[in-house]
């Protein structure tokens, strides 16, 4: 069933903005002495998903924060659909719709129920069967929200979000504690929203969602951002054509601890070594090179093998190589 | 259009989620009634009890309780005991197991206990058995005759203060306890970033109030005229005003006791801190005049005070509006200081 073909994206109400979805200037947010957002910069394009990657405490929350209009920032200029929130908030209201990080719903009403009551909210009115149908709840639409599985409530934050024919879509991590069908079913509705022409701007820690949902993305770390660009961009911005990762079997840490940076640095092919807890990987432009050489070096020293494995770079090398942390801490 | 719309949905959803709390349910309408029950038939009025007289043995004690039985219209329970059982007999008058003891001799002792209503009823009648039996007694021909009318019962004194009791903790309780339930659980936070308004969120709380308001009330009132048999004069616009008024002003004190608390817990602190110097100054089950008269001034401006002032005048007394001005103005001017400091300190995350 073609489900786009259902979503009309002109509202009925009042005319939908052109310029860019979302400007932020130099956004500034402190909390106390702490300096949660320090100058940041961003551009979402209508009809685009801008990804926001960052550890924890970035400062991603917050500014998404400020662009709902939940908090005030200390300085710096913010513009959504082409209002600020001090001139036109119920403007902007009307025109977004938002799924905040841990929102709860009112647990004894029913699907129906909840719906019906965030739709009362807008002037704009989405059909309610056609939001059913959208976030596939419409067999539970009688089920108390208690009753509702992870997946399913998550779904019914989604719909509620939805219930205006919103321009503007935030998500801040839409999909964190689902497991992997669950998060699929959550991205088939973000991809359906994006399909109809909607702009969306999340936040997330998986980069399986980032690189499939964002067309562009900003890595933010300790309140600005560090790099920008389509996921293609960033990762070929490490200059990197694989990772290797080994780790060395027990009773062998000593000896492989013992090479030098200097020493995997010299061997062909390598760009550079990152150390972690309990493996290491080296950021290599010639994959085959550096995992003969790799291996020529262990052999010399007479250094055995837990594990030793290669990928392509990802988001996440990318992450880490910028940040120097996991985007899932711990 | 959209903002009634907003508002009867909000209404509607407080209503549900009311009535899929059974917890809610039992609290708001039988826990009231059940108290007027028990404490109804315990406080039932009824002959004035016989009262237990012990005469302490010795010079004149079977002349004193010869005496004594002797006396016209005053049934007493006399029996001698003892004098060694002294010691017991005075601990049996502060657990209320006896009611006087009689010690006789030259300057004859009564000892009784004047913090028991009880106490002093029992030491009337043997005063009063005394004068009868006395030489030339001028009391001898009255009889007693212990109130039994209608509207001036210890019951139709409780069952006033007990609705007044009800509307103030459902009114506190059910909102401020949802409210801080909202904000804890980040849902308030969620409806901020809508283009619904505040106020119409707000006042979806009073409203939904007023439902259960008619039901928590009828239930009270009519279990107290059909089973206590406590009279209803109130005229039924000044019941209705009253009653409203007074769930508008509970309500409006819930939601500014918890406008700032960011727990359960820490709500329903702020709730039983307000709540209880009203359960106990306001005069729900004695009267607060029994405080020093000093007190008094204040005591009447306590809104729960106004509002069982004007249920016991307009309920017993079937007072006016224009008697229950000064206690209508009270209530008024809380509900009005309330919605101030809950709009103003309202915290919606």
């Amino acid at each position: 069933m073609d489900r786009s073909r259902r979503y009309r994206l002109r509202r009925v109400v009042g005319e939908t903005h052109k310029g860019a979805a979302v400007r932020v200037r130099g956004l500034v947010v402190r909390y106390g002495a702490l300096t949660a957002v320090d100058g940041l910069d961003l551009e979402v394009r209508a009809g685009t998903c801008m990804g926001i990657l960052g550890p924890n405490g970035a400062g991603k929350t917050t500014t998404i924060e400020v662009l709902e209009g939940l908090r005030d920032p200390d300085a710096g200029e913010v513009e959504v659909l082409g209002r600020t929130w001090s001139k036109d908030p119920q403007g902007i209201r009307e025109r977004i719709g938002v799924q905040l990080q841990e929102t709860d719903l009112q647990r004894k009403l029913t699907v129906i129920e909840t719906l019906r009551m965030f739709q009362s909210f807008y002037r704009e009115k989405r059909d309610l069967g056609e939001i059913l149908e959208l976030v596939g709840l419409t067999e539970k639409r009688r089920a108390r929200v208690d009753d509702l599985s992870g997946g399913q409530r998550q779904r019914l934050t989604l719909g509620c979000a939805l219930v205006n024919r919103p321009e503007l879509l935030f998500l801040d991590e839409p999909t964190t504690g689902l497991d992997p069908q669950a998060r699929r079913r959550v991205w088939e509705i973000v991809e359906e929203f994006k399909r109809a022409g909607g702009t969306a701007l999340l936040t997330t820690h998986y980069m399986e969602e980032a690189e499939r949902l964002a067309d562009d993305l900003v890595v933010v770390d300790r309140g600005h951002v560090v790099a920008r660009g389509t996921p293609m961009e960033l990762i070929a911005s490490l200059g990197a054509t694989g990772v290797v990762r080994y780790a060395p079997r027990a009773g062998h840490e000593a000896a492989a601890a013992a090479i030098s940076e200097a020493e995997f640095l010299a061997l062909p092919g390598v760009r550079s070594l990152r150390v972690g807890n309990d493996s290491r990987e080296l950021i290599v432009h010639d994959t085959q090179a550096a995992v003969v050489s790799l291996l020529g070096l262990f052999e010399a020293r007479g250094i055995q093998l837990e594990d030793l494995s290669t990928h392509r770079p990802t988001l996440e090398d990318v992450f880490v190589a910028l940040t120097g942390k996991q985007l899932r801490d711990g | 259009m959209a903002n009634h719309s907003a508002l009867f949905e909000l209404v509607r959803v407080r209503v549900l989620l009311f009535l899929r709390e059974p917890e809610a349910l039992f609290w708001v309408f039988i826990f009231p009634v059940l108290m007027a029950a028990a404490l109804g038939f315990a406080f039932q009025g009824g002959e004035a009890p016989t009262a237990r007289v012990r005469v302490l043995d010795g010079d004149g004690a079977s002349a004193l309780v010869e005496r004594l039985s002797g006396a016209p219209g005053v049934p007493l329970e006399l029996e001698i005991a003892p004098v060694a059982e002294e010691p017991e007999l005075r601990r049996a008058i502060t657990s209320g197991r006896i009611d006087v003891l009689l010690l006789p001799g030259d300057d004859l002792e009564l000892v009784f206990d004047g913090q028991r209503p009880e106490g002093a009823a029992a030491r009337t009648a043997v005063e009063l058995a005394l004068a009868r039996t006395a030489p030339g007694a001028p009391l001898a021909e009255a009889t007693l005759a212990p109130m039994q009318e209608r509207g001036s019962r210890y019951v139709d004194f409780l069952l006033p203060g007990l609705l007044g009791l009800n509307l103030m903790s459902t009114g506190m309780w059910v909102i401020g306890f949802a409210v801080a339930d909202l904000r804890q659980r980040k849902v308030l936070k969620r409806l901020l970033v809508t283009p619904m308004r505040r106020s119409s969120f707000l006042l979806s709380f009073l409203l939904a109030r007023l439902v259960f308001l008619v039901m928590e009330v009828a239930a009270l009132v009519l279990f107290g005229a059909l089973v206590l048999d406590v009279p209803f004069r109130a005229g039924y616009v000044e019941f209705l005003v009253l009653t409203l008024l007074a769930a508008f002003t509970f309500a409006g004190l819930g939601l500014a006791v918890t406008s700032r608390a960011q727990t359960l817990q820490g709500a329903s602190g702020l709730l039983n801190f307000a709540m209880l110097p009203m359960w106990l100054l306001s005069g729900v089950f004695f009267s607060y005049e029994r405080f020093p008269e000093f007190l008094h001034p204040f005591l009447k401006l306590i809104p729960l005070s106004a509002l069982n002032d004007a249920l016991r005048a307009t309920m017993l007394e079937g007072a006016s509006l224009t008697t229950l001005l000064p206690e209508l103005a009270i209530l008024a001017a809380w509900a009005a200081a309330a919605f101030v400091v809950a709009l103003t300190c309202f915290r919606w995350r």
